[in-house]
């Protein structure tokens, strides 16, 4: 403030030797930050690259970046239908989970009674393996889709009741109190206090359980296993694999991994549109 | 500016009776004594405040006249009974919504009762212009500073125009400048809309320079001492800080306090 009220002095004027060390360090950072995870992307690509040429390792045993490409553009119309399918149980998946565990957030949040009586076996459900589950799902649900879906929700479903609970039980208890003293009523406590206060804890548990909703679909693929028309990209591998077709095998694995990629990138992109006007988490500091 | 938040101050001993603490315990866990055989009549325009060292009852005390806790025995007395409106507090921390703007935290007893913020426009910004934020309608808390906070708080508290203010060691977690000019604010602010206020504290300087009546009260267990009387006049400013007045106001009152120590320790 006052400097602008005077006009700087030489000494002023000049940024002293630690600040510009500060400054350069932090340019440097910002670049690094991109440039790096870049440039051993290039270094792997290429040293793949050059371990097959080298070794004239066989593309049945490991092709080459080039040709995972090539099979990739190849094997577009295959390989892009499944991922779609791939992606629809995924991202049903993921809307059911939120559905299901903000839901059963709210729920256990308004009744400690059903929170003691199912808590226990929303924990059981879920360090339990979905490999181990899954053959027991197909062998009850007919639908293949429902099975699929049924599959995913339980990988997915956790972190986002587990998060939201704590969320909604992480209320300032000087508002819950002015809450009840402006007799608010329980929906209007949930509504106006608890609900903005799990926002950010429900979006943490939603980054987690996006990722783990592709893994759950991924893995409920494999176990399912059947194929033909309407089949996802786990069981593009699975056959690739029958077949020593290599190559789409790898281009199938890069399509999972980019999915994987876009889909925490978007919630992270949400999550930062939702709190960057108030959340601690969203807002860059000066020092 | 409208005159939607104010009501005519009194002089002493003409103030119709808001209410009656009579004779009021607190016991917690059937062996705690938090505070024992408590009696107040808080009267309209009253500025009262609650002074003693930690675990005195004075919190408990705000907290059964707030409603949050109901007394082991006796009874807290509203003149003719107690409405929605009746009650403002304020916390130790600012307590502020950080998800929603100023204006939305102010609006926060109204919306509460059914009103959208059309309908109470302009209550809540005459508040906040009674504590000098006008000009901060739609910052979100995080953008103020601890005073600025704190402030919102005082304006959601009387934005109702309620009966009674509470306030629970406010401006304890401020630094002393910013104090000081809040305590000289709320003078300012009493003065204008004639609000009534218990104020919890456990500064000597800050009660004697806001009260009429200071409750003294000692610990373990919590009870009440003695009840002194500032008689220095309002308005009171910085200069009453250092007059005779005020020093002399501040020796009796910490020889009470000293006394209530004494005879707990």
């Amino acid at each position: 403030m006052t400097m602008a009220d005077t006009p700087l002095t030489r000494a002023e004027a000049e940024v002293d030797a630690e600040e510009a060390r500060r400054a350069r360090a932090a340019r440097t950072e910002s670049v690094a930050k991109w440039v790096l995870p870049a440039l051993v992307f290039v270094i792997m690509v290429v040293l793949w690259d050059r371990l097959v040429v080298w070794n004239d390792i066989p593309h049945y045993i490991l092709p080459g970046p080039g040709l995972v490409m090539q099979t990739l553009v190849k094997d577009w119309p295959i390989l892009f239908e499944a991922l779609l399918v791939t992606l629809q149980i995924t991202l049903m998946a993921l809307a059911v989970a939120v559905i299901g565990g903000v839901g059963l957030a709210i729920l256990f949040n308004q009744s400690r009674f059903a929170e003691m009586s199912f808590y226990p076996y929303a924990v059981i459900l879920q360090v339990t393996p979905v490999v181990s589950i899954a053959p027991l799902i197909f062998i009850y649900v007919d639908n293949r889709t429902v099975g699929l879906l049924l599959c995913a929700w339980i990988v997915a479903f956790f972190p986002i009741l587990a998060n939201t609970t704590l969320g909604l039980n992480s209320t300032d208890h000087n508002l819950r109190d002015l809450f009840r003293i402006y007799g608010a009523t329980r929906w209007q406590r949930l509504r106006f206090l608890q609900l903005p206060s799990a926002l950010p804890y429900f979006l943490g548990g939603l980054r987690i359980a996006g990722g783990l909703s592709l893994i759950g679909a991924i893995v409920a693929e494999y176990v399912a296993g059947t194929g033909g028309i309407g089949s996802g990209l786990a069981f593009r591998i699975l056959e690739a694999g029958y077949r020593l077709n290599i190559p789409r095998m790898f281009a199938a694995l890069l399509l999972i991994a980019a999915s994987g990629v876009v889909i925490f990138a978007g919630l992270s992109f949400l999550s930062h549109m939702l709190l960057r006007k108030w959340h601690e988490s969203a807002i860059k500091r000066e020092t | 500016m409208s005159d939607l938040l104010h009501r005519p101050t009194l002089a002493l001993g003409q103030r119709p009776k808001v209410l009656e603490v009579s004779r009021v315990a607190k016991v917690f866990n059937g062996n705690v004594t938090a505070l024992r055989d408590m009696s107040l009549t808080v009267n309209e325009g009253d500025f009262i405040s609650l002074l003693g060292p930690s675990g005195c009852g004075k919190s408990t005390a705000l907290r059964l006249i707030a409603g949050l806790s109901n007394p082991t025995t006796g009874r807290i007395l509203w003149q003719g009974g107690q409405g929605r409106d009746d009650l403002g507090v304020v916390f130790q921390e600012p307590t502020l919504m950080p998800w929603a703007t100023v204006a939305e935290n102010v609006w926060l007893p109204f919306r509460l009762r059914g009103k959208t913020y059309p309908q109470v426009r302009g209550e809540v910004e005459e508040a906040l212009s009674l504590v000098g934020l006008s000009g901060f309608l739609n910052a979100y808390p995080r953008e103020l500073s601890g005073g600025m906070k704190m402030r919102v708080s005082i304006a959601r508290a009387l934005v109702t125009n309620p009966r009674l203010i509470l306030m629970d060691e406010p401006f304890a977690a401020l630094d002393e400048i910013t104090r000081h000019k809040l305590n000289t604010d709320l003078l300012a602010l009493k003065a204008n809309i004639g609000c009534t206020v218990i104020f919890v504290t456990h500064s000597v300087f800050e009660s004697v320079f806001l009260s009429d009546r200071i409750v003294v009260m000692a610990a373990r267990p919590g009870r009440v001492i003695e009840e002194v009387q500032i008689t220095a006049p309002y308005p009171r400013d910085e200069a009453f800080r250092t007059s005779a007045d005020y020093a002399a106001h501040c020796q009796v009152t910490s020889r009470a306090l000293h006394a209530a120590m004494g005879e707990a320790a």
